[in-house]
């Protein structure tokens, strides 16, 4: 009986302990991320309600509670508010495996490395499912692309993840946190790091890589369609809880999760997490977005060979070397993060080079097509005219 | 009793349909406090204000398909690449050449779409 208690107690304060992680994220990120805009942009942001105006953020969340939330007419009613709850999954789930500190663990699954990603595919399902049960075409829309991009971008996080798998020779997170006692992983495998930065940053669907939602061309995508309560889930509690546990994985893989010098334990946790939405917001005002094609051909073409490289040499090094690995690991790793960084725009030029010139010829339908050739060479004379200036 | 078997997968369990119920909870009551007025027109799709045309669940191109046929192939490899990596230690040279061949095996498999054109989203 005892122990049935002492169950029912640990249950529940891991329930209050994920909530709060979520909601105080799901509040706080969202504020940051108009204020530091706002700074970056050379504007102030909101500021009016309290001092700097933090309270800004319950003042959204009270009007999004007392909002009505409008059910469209044709929409499949019940997918429509099951869509939230199912993408809730993700931010909740994945925080029964993340090592909050030395002792506290909800469940140290022996297979949590593979459990994260499984856990991570709900975030696209729900998407979809919204995207779909609106009834909308922006909705529609942006729920596929939503899912084009999350499971394009989620085969490089995979092979990233396994990286580190090989490393700490164990799935389950205290293992791969213990193993970092003397070195983080960001130092061994740099490049790992970077593959697993741009593959998070798109399956967040955050800029660059926020073709789902891009206001521009499709309104709010998937979500479209929703508003008051069910909005403020997608919009704040979905979005910014997904990328809390997304900095929280990071930080766990890469940067010695709750380890860290002076201090120890779930201090560290929040400053790397802060510094990861940091770098969201960052992103956020400095890039342009992506074309779909460029989108794909990046995950798809770049990153995934990449990536399978890098997790051929890292196993390879691995046993050829049992009882010394990490220095070659290191040292390769660093040299290929190094010429992909530099190598990166030119080989982006050149794709992009041979996709206008495809895009030009075809524009003209094929009664041009006896004159392709005056055409590549005009193409090629513009072109040539472009980069001497 | 955080390594015990059963309560690691009850705990997921447990959380999972908590934030079900917890998401749902919370509308409901959101449904209570609020005010509700909908008229017909409140409740057409959204269009940029323009009468909807024709139902939005219609077909939709294919290489969305495509896409999603080649994630699930690679799906695959990776569920096959975590328990090789578990083991990897144990296995030595032989699990290496062997996960080689296999890895080589997909990315012809990834070379041959390449070459189809089926990774261009024209």
């Amino acid at each position: 009986m005892a122990e049935i208690i002492e169950l029912i107690v640990r249950f529940i304060v891991a329930l209050v302990i994920a909530l709060a992680v979520i909601h105080v994220s799901g509040l706080v990120f969202p504020f940051l991320l108009r204020r530091l805009w706002g700074f970056m942009g050379d504007r102030l942001g909101p500021n009016r309600v309290g001092p700097q105006g933090i309270f800004q953020p319950i003042a959204d969340g009270i009007k999004l509670f007392t909002k009505e939330d409008i059910t469209p007419a044709r929409s499949n009613r019940w997918l429509f508010l099951l869509a939230p709850a199912i993408a809730f999954t993700t931010p909740m789930l994945v925080q029964v495996v993340i090592p909050f500190s030395e002792s506290y663990t909800i469940a140290d699954l022996n297979i949590g490395l593979l459990y994260l990603v499984a856990i991570g595919a709900f975030a696209v399902l729900g998407m979809l499912v919204g995207g779909w049960a609106s009834n909308n075409k922006y909705s529609l829309v942006g729920g596929l692309r939503a899912a084009a991009q999350m499971i394009s971008y989620e085969i490089p996080l995979l092979l990233t993840i396994i990286v580190v798998a090989l490393l700490a020779g164990s799935l389950s997170l205290d293992s791969v946190v213990a193993a970092q006692e003397g070195v983080w992983f960001i130092l061994v495998q740099p490049m790992s790091f970077l593959v697993f930065i741009i593959a998070g940053v798109a399956e967040l669907n955050r800029t660059p890589f926020d073709l789902p939602e891009a206001e521009s061309e499709l309104v709010s995508g998937y979500m479209t369609e929703y508003s008051g309560m069910r909005f403020a889930f997608f919009y704040g509690l979905i979005e910014w809880g997904n990328v809390t546990v997304w900095a929280l994985t990071a930080s766990t893989l890469f940067l010695g999760g709750w380890r860290g010098p002076f201090i120890s334990g779930p201090a560290w946790l929040v400053i790397k997490v802060c510094i990861f939405a940091f770098l969201i917001i960052w992103f956020f005002s400095t890039f342009p977005r992506l074309q779909v094609d460029q989108l794909m051909t990046f995950a798809w073409k770049i990153l995934i060979p990449l990536s399978l490289v890098n997790l051929t040499v890292t196993a390879f090094f691995i046993v050829l070397m049992p009882d010394n690995y990490l220095w070659p690991i290191a040292i390769f790793s660093w040299v290929i993060m190094i010429a992909f960084v530099l190598l990166m725009p030119i080989v982006v030029k050149r794709l992009l080079l041979k996709k206008r010139l495809y895009t030009r010829l075809t524009d003209y339908g094929p009664w041009v097509i006896s004159r392709t050739a005056s055409m590549r060479s005009q193409y090629y004379r513009g072109n040539s005219k472009q980069t001497s200036d | 009793m955080t390594s015990d078997y059963a309560y690691s997968y009850l705990s997921v369990a447990v959380l999972g349909l908590a934030d079900i119920a917890f998401v749902l909870a919370v509308l409901g009551v959101s449904r209570l406090v609020q005010r509700r007025h909908a008229y017909p027109e409140k409740l057409t799709p959204y269009e940029c204000g323009i009468e909807p045309t024709g139902d939005s669940w219609s077909p939709f191109a294919v290489r969305y398909y495509i896409y999603a046929l080649l994630f699930v192939i690679f799906d695959v490899e990776a569920v096959f690449l975590y328990p090789w990596a578990m083991v990897y230690r144990d296995l030595g040279m032989t699990g290496f050449i062997e996960m080689m061949i296999f890895i080589f095996v997909l990315l012809l498999g990834l070379f041959y779409a390449w070459g189809k054109d089926a990774l261009e989203w024209t």
